[in-house]
Formats: structure tokens, sequence, C-alpha cells
């Protein structure tokens, strides 16, 4: 029967392709990263470029290891109000994409709006939250919430609203509720929509702590970034942005691996580049 | 024979924006319990309203469906259907895909002791067509007939009464689609459901129904209802057989006669 040899076919293939093995990508990037930093090094230093305008990148990690415990207390600080932030524009965020999602009017009403407001660039907002709410966590809590609002929402109701005619028939014929097709069918396939939406979201959350601790701080990565600055004290301002970025990628690792973790069936389904 | 379904002077029209459009005219149908009804016509006739009308997901502008004599309101109970489209669910395993109706359907605990009863049929259906030994695969790892396959699987491990299939073969290529019209044939001839199998291809319908239902163009009436006296089981040699090329070619000129087919 021609199934049956087409699903040996399938098998063996299957068997070669694990015996082969790859570099994995990662290497690739992290060998460029190091040249990169090596030549950032030489550099300043064959052209004697002064400490406080370009240190070095040695230099920078010597004055890493010996202010760990202080970047601790401002990089704790910073995540705390990303997360909370985040944690927030997704609690009020997700239930609104479902509302619009299973509600006409609100789809036409409200979405709109959203949509017209993610246009505007949210930071230009910290000053009047700074006056409604002062310099404690609340400001850069919200600041962060409303920044990572837009994309979460916007993909949560792309997501939502991407399951196929087809597939939402063969829960009606079922005879399923609504609420079952909702969490067998809709969510899970709205993952990949909202797990976007939560990277750029994670990454945008950070940038509202730190455009709020710039405006309205004492304490964390921003606001030790602009004293450090006001100082003139340049090697800090850089380790800072070393912290910033190393809290970032971390923050969107763990995204990436829960979406691993989440959804093993999506990736091995995308062509990828075509090598 | 008992009556399975009637479709009694139905009509359809849609509502659209840019004006209505009327799908299907005075449907007068019945089906037979057991029968393999084929329907044939043009696209954009009308088959896939009649088909989604019969199994509760549309309901007719005019007219009633009835199924062993009652009058269908809301979904219909006992069918299954297999679209066009395979649409299996990515993040379900094969096994988990073709099980799928069961899980939903069964909603107390108790209904957990017949989980293994429930695998063991799956991985018999699986078997069945030849996909023995994927089911721990994801849809993704199959190709397209192996997947249209699994679709079946899952649309029969429900027992349906009646089984709905909307143009299921239309995306294979030809050998693939040869292979599952005989795995169609033997599962009708073992399951004993009613069928109604909406096509595009004369060929297939004469080769695989008990009576062909031949549509207009739209706004679709019903042409012409030819029964297919073939013998059962169907094989290689029902094609040579001179009733097939006859009845094809009875289907061809009734498509001639109306326009829809065209030599020049
Ligand atoms: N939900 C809908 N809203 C508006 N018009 C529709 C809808 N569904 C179908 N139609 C229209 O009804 C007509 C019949 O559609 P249907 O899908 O039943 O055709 P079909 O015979 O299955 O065609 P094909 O062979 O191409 O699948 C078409 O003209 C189509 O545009
Ligand atoms: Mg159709």
């Amino acid at each position: 029967m021609n199934s049956k040899a087409e699903a040996n076919r399938m098998i063996s293939t299957k068997d070669r392709q694990m015996k082969s093995w790859k570099i994995p990508k990662s290497f690739w990037a992290a060998v460029t990263l190091i040249g990169l930093v090596v030549m950032w090094e030489l550099l300043t230093v064959v052209l004697a470029i002064p400490a406080y305008i370009l240190p070095t990148p040695t230099d920078i990690g010597v004055r890493l290891f010996q202010e760990t415990s202080m970047l601790w207390g401002h990089t704790w600080t910073t995540l705390t109000e990303v997360l909370l932030g985040f944690g927030l524009s997704l609690a009020i965020g997700i239930p609104i994409a479902i509302t619009i999602v299973y509600s006409k009017y609100l789809a036409n009403s409200i979405y709109p709006i959203i949509i017209g407001i993610q246009c505007l660039p949210m930071v230009s907002i910290a000053p009047i939250l700074v006056i409604w709410f002062g310099y404690g966590l609340i400001t850069k809590v919200i600041l962060a919430c409303l920044i990572s609002f837009f994309p979460v929402v916007i993909n949560a109701v792309n997501g939502f609203n991407s399951l196929d005619k087809e597939m939402h028939d063969l829960g009606r014929s079922l005879g399923i509720s609504e609420r079952k097709i909702f969490f067998y069918f809709r969510l899970p396939n709205a993952l990949p929509h909202l797990f976007a939406g939560f990277k750029v979201g994670i990454t945008l959350a950070v940038v509202g702590a730190i455009v709020g601790e710039f405006v309205a701080s004492e304490r964390g990565l921003g606001y030790l970034q602009l004293t450090a600055n006001a100082r003139l004290d340049t090697e800090l301002v850089f380790v800072t942005i070393v912290v910033l970025a190393i809290l970032g990628i971390s923050l969107f690792l763990v995204v990436h691996v829960l979406e691993r973790i989440l959804m093993p069936w999506y990736h091995a389904n995308k062509a990828g580049g075509g090598q | 024979m008992v009556k399975h379904i009637k479709l009694v002077g139905i009509d359809k029209t849609f509502h659209t924006k840019t004006g209505d459009v009327t799908a299907l005219k005075n449907i007068e149908l019945d089906i037979e319990s057991g029968e393999f009804l084929s329907v044939v016509g043009p696209s954009g006739c009308g088959k896939s309203t009649i088909m989604r009308i019969i199994a509760g997901l549309e309901s007719p502008s005019a007219g009633t469906v009835q199924i062993n004599e009652q009058e269908l309101t809301g979904i219909a109970d006992g069918a299954a259907i297999v679209f066009q489209k395979d649409v299996l669910l990515a993040w379900r395993s094969v096994l988990d895909n073709v099980l799928l109706p069961l899980d939903l359907k069964g909603i107390t605990w108790f209904d957990r002791g017949n989980h293994i009863t429930n695998r063991k049929k799956a991985i018999d259906l699986l078997e069945s067509v030849g996909l023995k030994g994927f089911e721990d695969k994801y849809p993704h790892e199959l190709s397209g007939g192996m997947r249209q396959r699994v679709s079946i699987c899952r649309a029969l491990i429900q027992d349906p009464k009646l089984l709905l299939m909307d143009e299921p073969f239309g995306a294979l290529d030809a050998l693939t689609r040869e292979q599952m019209m005989y795995d169609l044939l033997k599962l009708s001839n073992k399951y004993k459901f009613t069928t109604v199998f909406i096509t595009h291809s004369i060929e297939e319908a004469v080769f695989l129904s008990d009576r062909v239902v031949v549509m207009s163009e739209r706004p679709g009436t019903i042409l012409k209802e030819l029964p297919i006296e073939l013998v059962r089981p169907r094989d290689n040699k029902t094609r040579s057989n001179p009733v097939f090329n006859h009845k094809v070619h009875e289907i061809r000129d009734i498509f001639q006669s109306q326009g829809i087919l065209a030599e020049t």
C-alpha cells in the first residue's frame, strides 16, 4: 500500500537526521560578539581614547565586578518595576483582548482607539504621571505597563481572531460550547501571536521603567545611569548599559524558553531561512 | 430502506454587504440510511452550503432538514465532518487529534475509565488507514495525504451515523487520491454510515457512490439524481466497466447542455 511505503520512508529519513550533527547557530553569534569587543579594546588603546569618552571593555568588566552588590540593589528595583508593570499589562490586556474578540461593539469602538493610542510615544506622558503619582514605585510601574500594554493587546486580538473558520466549525460540529472552543482551539491557536506580543512587551516594559527612573527616581538602573552621567563617570554609565542589556536579554530569554516549552510543535513547523 | 435525511424545499440566501447572494434554491433531497451519496457541481454552486446545512452549521433561509424524521434545529447529532483542509490541531499529536472529539465530549472523570478503550480504538483506526507507528508524531511531520487520513480517523472515532465530506481529497495528488478512495470505501463498508460526499470530480463521484446528485450553477438547484448500479466492492475493474463510463459521460453531457462545460 502506498501509505505504508510512505510511512517507512519518513521513518528512515528521521533516523538519518538524528545522526548528523551541526554547530549551533549561537556559536557564530558568540564569535562575532567576542571579535567586536576585542576590536573595541584594541581601538581604545591604540587611539588612546580617554576613559571619560570611551572606557575599554576590560575597565568596564572590572568595575562591574567591583560594584556588584551596589548594582544588584538598583537592578532589583528596576526588575520589580518591569515585572509589576508587565504583569499588570497582561492582567488587564488579555481580558480586554478576549472581550474585544467576542464583542462586536468593543471591536468597533475600543479597538480602533487602542490602535490609535499605540501611535503616541508613550514616554511623553511620563511627566504627567509624575505629577499624578509622585516619585514612588507606582509611576514607573504604570509607565512600564502602559508602554507594554499595546503590543500585548494587539497581538492577542490578532491571535484570538486567527482561528480558521473551518476549525471553528469543527468545534461547533462537535457540539461544544463557545467557552470550550476558546480553551481547546482559540487559545492554543493564538499562542504564537501571544508570545510575539509578550516578547515585544517585556522589552518595552524595561524601556518604560528606565524612562520612569530618568524622570523621577532615587533608585534603579536608570537613576544610577543618570547620576553617573552627571558626574562624568562614563565607566559607570557603560556598566549600567551592560547590566541593562543583560536584564533585557534575560527577560526576553525567559519568555522565549517559556514559548519553547509551551509550544514545542511551533518552531519545528517553520521553514526558517531556507539553508 | 429507511430515510435518514430529508431536505424539504431548502433555500439559502446570504445577506452580504454587496447584496444578497442566493446560494441554493428549492432543494429537495432524500438520503437513505447507509447510502453513499455524492454531490457534484460547478464551483460556487452551493455544495458546501448544502453540507453545512445538513450538519446544522448553517440554517436554511426556507425549508427544513429532517434527520430520522425529526426536524433539525442546531447542530446535527451523530454527524461527523471531514473538511477540505484537514484542520488538525498543530499542538496535539496524531493520536490526540484523533481522540479530540472524545476528549471534548467526555466531560466527567468517569469517562476517563474508557480512556484505554478509546486509545485502542484510535490506534486501530489509524492502523486501518496505514498510519501505524505515527501515533506520537505531530501533524507537521506528516504529508498532506497522511494528515487527511488522520482527520478521517478523527471523524470516524465518533461512530458517526452520518459522514459529511467536503472535497476531502481536493488538495491531494492523483495517486494519493486514488488510494484514499479505496481506504474510504473500505471504511464505509465496515462501519455502514451514511455518507454525503462533495466533490468536483465526476469520476470520483461515480466510482464511490450509490447515487450522484448533479447541481446547476448558482443559484444551486438539483439538475438530476443518477443511481449508480455498479456492484460493490468497487475496485480497479470498476473503472473499465461500461456502466462506469456511461455514467461519467451522462454527467458530462448534463454539464455541457447547461453550458457549464464547453468544448470550444
Ligand atoms: N458565509 C457566506 N457569506 C456570503 N456568501 C456566501 C457564504 N458562504 C457561501 N457564500 C456564497 O454562496 C455560494 C455557494 O457557496 P459554496 O461554498 O456552497 O459553494 P461550493 O459549491 O462549495 O463551491 P466550491 O466548489 O468552490 O467549494 C457562493 O457564491 C458563495 O460566494
Ligand atoms: Mg465548497
